[in-house]
């Protein structure tokens, strides 16, 4: 258990160490823009393509540790977030933009925590120049070189995965700054954009078999950590709940639009697929210098990475989002729908006959054979 | 075993099925404080299933109905102690995450459950217990029945009606607490049954039926899937069988109950068989 006052005594060595002046004047001669960050699975406003130079984005991220629930059963999880959502919010920027994050770690946390931006060059992604404890705040600046949906996480030493799997993850998309383009260098668009971040999380169970629940988040880590080395988890869910992007938080669309899906797995493999649509455009691997593959089913995730998908919604209906291991999108929380608006096409999907009582001599498989002796 | 089990459900299920009208005579019964007696009087009632007209989804028809005879029903629901005292026997399967709080209402059984429990208490007692059928559940939850028709699906345009039905059911207010309350804890209704609508679905005898409805108005049966069974409470839904959580229903599922639970009706063994069928007499509508 990690009280506290053994926070407070890291403080000292880890400003011995990392011995970074706080606030160095500007040695960038470009301009600012400060933008406020939205909770998934939404994102801040931004441009798809730029005519404008690079510039320096600010974002803020505060740290909060705090109870969340994840399921409809109420079970109550320790959670530790950036900027109070699991996963933390989605960043957009450009190619060549730098990205100036000022990471606040607010006294009442009980945890010293950092940043390790996967689309960042050294420092193990800003991890090492990123240790604040509560009360402290850190500013990390770093260029955006390479284009793609890329990772951030918290990643304190020897206690990362927990961190992780405990909701500290979101991510950063650099889009090329003319915009994104198919195989051929057609340009490509979306008309909205959602972020849905996975989390598998290992709550511990009582000797009856119910979720334990805990005060702080440092009481949980012992059992937690127990759960987390058999590596199965008890919830995987999107956006941090069970049914957090179902029913009345469903994501909306309508026919003829397209919809950019941005998919996150800090620790876990995934493999997204949408029930009734396919992925038009899929970067995989999620980096947009690859050209995206066309007409995906399902497409694979893998643990410390985001991808992204465009699809134009083509039919009106109820879409179900999972991760096509069925059983964590049933069983332990993986699904999200899409609401889509519009007039259905017929051409694509026709109900020929409903379900009715099985007619002798028609379309019956056993016919078939018959008629072809 | 399973062969017999089915088989028996069909046999229950057809004999349901054929509306029978009767008339009964008032017979002395055990008592049981848990036992409420409703007298029969005409209710309103949205049959249940799937229906078409004309090879074209139709709304469920709602009916003027009567039972044939007054009806016995458990007041509250079955706790989960006297299921527990079933399962003790070996005549109910023990179920692992049952409720911790033996005065509180068993949930967490499947109709299979549900109805060993029914046997058993049939055995030990001499008087027949039973799950109520659809019907019988509607009369006696009386102002608690929620009259849900959801909206049809087009088959020239499906996706409207699901997108409809979606939002009703997100729209559905859900209950507070999740977990098993204190019997009593969602109220009385005006026969005096304990807790109809509230975080507890109940499991009735009644079989998945599809049907079809004639130019006279009478329902004809086209299929029936006594696998799938229907469940009362908030609102109305079906079940397969052997599900004890309804809440792994994942993908298509907007609502799904909270928890599965029962409660029984009770009927004099003096009475000869087919007159214990209490059955609904339908009148086009
Ligand atoms: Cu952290």
């Amino acid at each position: 258990m990690i009280t506290r006052r053994i926070a407070l005594l890291g403080v000292a060595v880890a400003a011995l160490v990392v011995a970074v002046p706080a606030l160095a004047a500007d040695d960038l001669n470009l301009p600012r823009q400060a933008v406020a960050l939205v909770a998934p699975p939404f994102v801040h406003p931004h441009e798809q393509a730029t005519k404008e130079g690079p510039k320096i984005i600010e974002f803020k991220l505060v740290i909060t540790e705090k109870e969340v629930v994840i399921d409809e059963a109420g079970t109550k999880f320790q959670a530790m977030t950036f900027n109070g959502s699991m996963p933390g919010p989605l960043m957009v920027v450009h190619e060549g933009d730098y990205v100036e994050v000022t990471l606040v770690n607010p006294e009442t946390n009980a945890m010293p925590h950092n940043i390790d931006f996967h689309a960042a060059t050294g420092a193990l992604g800003g991890g090492a120049l990123t240790h604040v404890n509560p009360g402290e705040q850190v500013v990390l600046r770093w260029k955006a070189t390479r284009t793609g949906t890329f990772i951030y996480h918290c990643a304190p030493e020897g206690m990362i995965p927990w961190h992780v799997v405990s909701g500290m993850h979101g991510t950063v998309m650099v889009l090329p700054r003319d915009g994104l383009k198919n195989r051929e260098g057609k340009a490509l668009r979306y008309d909205r954009l959602y972020y849905v971040g996975e989390n598998d999380l290992y709550v511990p169970k009582d000797e009856k078999g119910k979720y334990k629940s805990y005060e702080t988040v440092g009481e949980s880590f012992a059992d937690t950590t127990e759960v987390m080395r058999k590596l199965i988890p008890t919830h995987v869910v999107f956006n941090g709940k069970v049914g957090a992007l179902t029913g009345k938080n469903a994501m909306t669309s309508k026919v003829g639009e397209t919809v950019m899906i941005v998919h996150s797995q800090a620790n876990r493999d995934s493999r997204p697929h949408l029930i009734g649509g396919h992925g038009d455009y899929v970067w995989e691997t999620g980096k947009f210098v690859n050209p995206p593959e066309k007409d995906l089913e399902t497409w694979f995730i893998r643990g410390g990475s985001a991808g992204a998908a465009l699809y134009t919604f083509r039919q009106p209906g109820i879409y179900a989002y999972v991760n096509h291991n069925l059983i964590e999108a049933v069983e332990l929380g993986a699904t999200a729908h899409f609401k889509v608006e519009g007039k259905w096409n017929n051409d694509l999907m026709k109900q020929v006959q409903p379900p009715g009582p099985i007619l002798p001599g028609k379309s019956s498989a056993a016919d078939a054979v018959v008629k072809t002796r | 075993m399973l062969l017999a089990m089915k088989i028996k459900a069909a046999i229950t299920a057809a004999v349901l099925a054929s509306p029978i009208a009767l008339t009964v005579a008032p017979v002395a019964h055990p008592v049981d404080s848990a036992i409420t007696e409703i007298a029969a009087k005409p209710f309103q009632y949205r049959l249940a299933g799937d229906f078409s007209r004309d090879g074209k989804p139709a709304p469920a028809p709602l009916r003027e109905a009567l039972l044939a005879a007054s009806i016995k029903i458990m007041n509250r629901q079955v706790t989960a102690g006297e299921y527990a005292r079933c399962a003790d026997d070996g005549r109910c399967p023990k179920i692992p995450q049952a409720s911790a709080m033996a005065e509180r209402p068993m949930v967490g059984v499947s109709w299979r459950d549900a109805t060993a429990y029914a046997e058993w208490m049939t055995n030990k007692t001499g008087v027949l217990h039973r799950l109520p059928t659809d019907e019988e559940w509607v009369f006696a939850a009386g102002q608690k029945v929620r009259d849900e028709a959801l909206p049809l699906v087009d088959p020239v345009d499906p996706a409207q009606a699901w997108i409809a039905r979606y939002e009703a059911e997100a729209n559905r207010a859900r209950p507070g607490a999740l977990d098993p309350q204190p019997v009593g804890a969602f109220g009385r209704n005006e026969n005096g049954l304990l807790d109809v609508g509230g975080n507890i679905w109940e499991w009735t005898n009644s079989c998945f039926l599809r049907m079809t409805l004639e130019p006279t108005g009478a329902a004809r049966v086209t299929n029936t899937n006594c696998g799938v069974r229907v469940v009362q409470g908030a609102h109305r839904t079906y079940m397969t069988d052997f599900i004890r959580d309804p809440r792994t229903g994942g993908c298509a599922a907007g609502a799904p109950p909270a928890n599965l639970g029962f409660r029984l009706v009770v009927e004099d063994k003096n009475w000869p068989a087919l007159q214990r069928m209490i059955v609904a007499t339908f009148t086009p509508g």
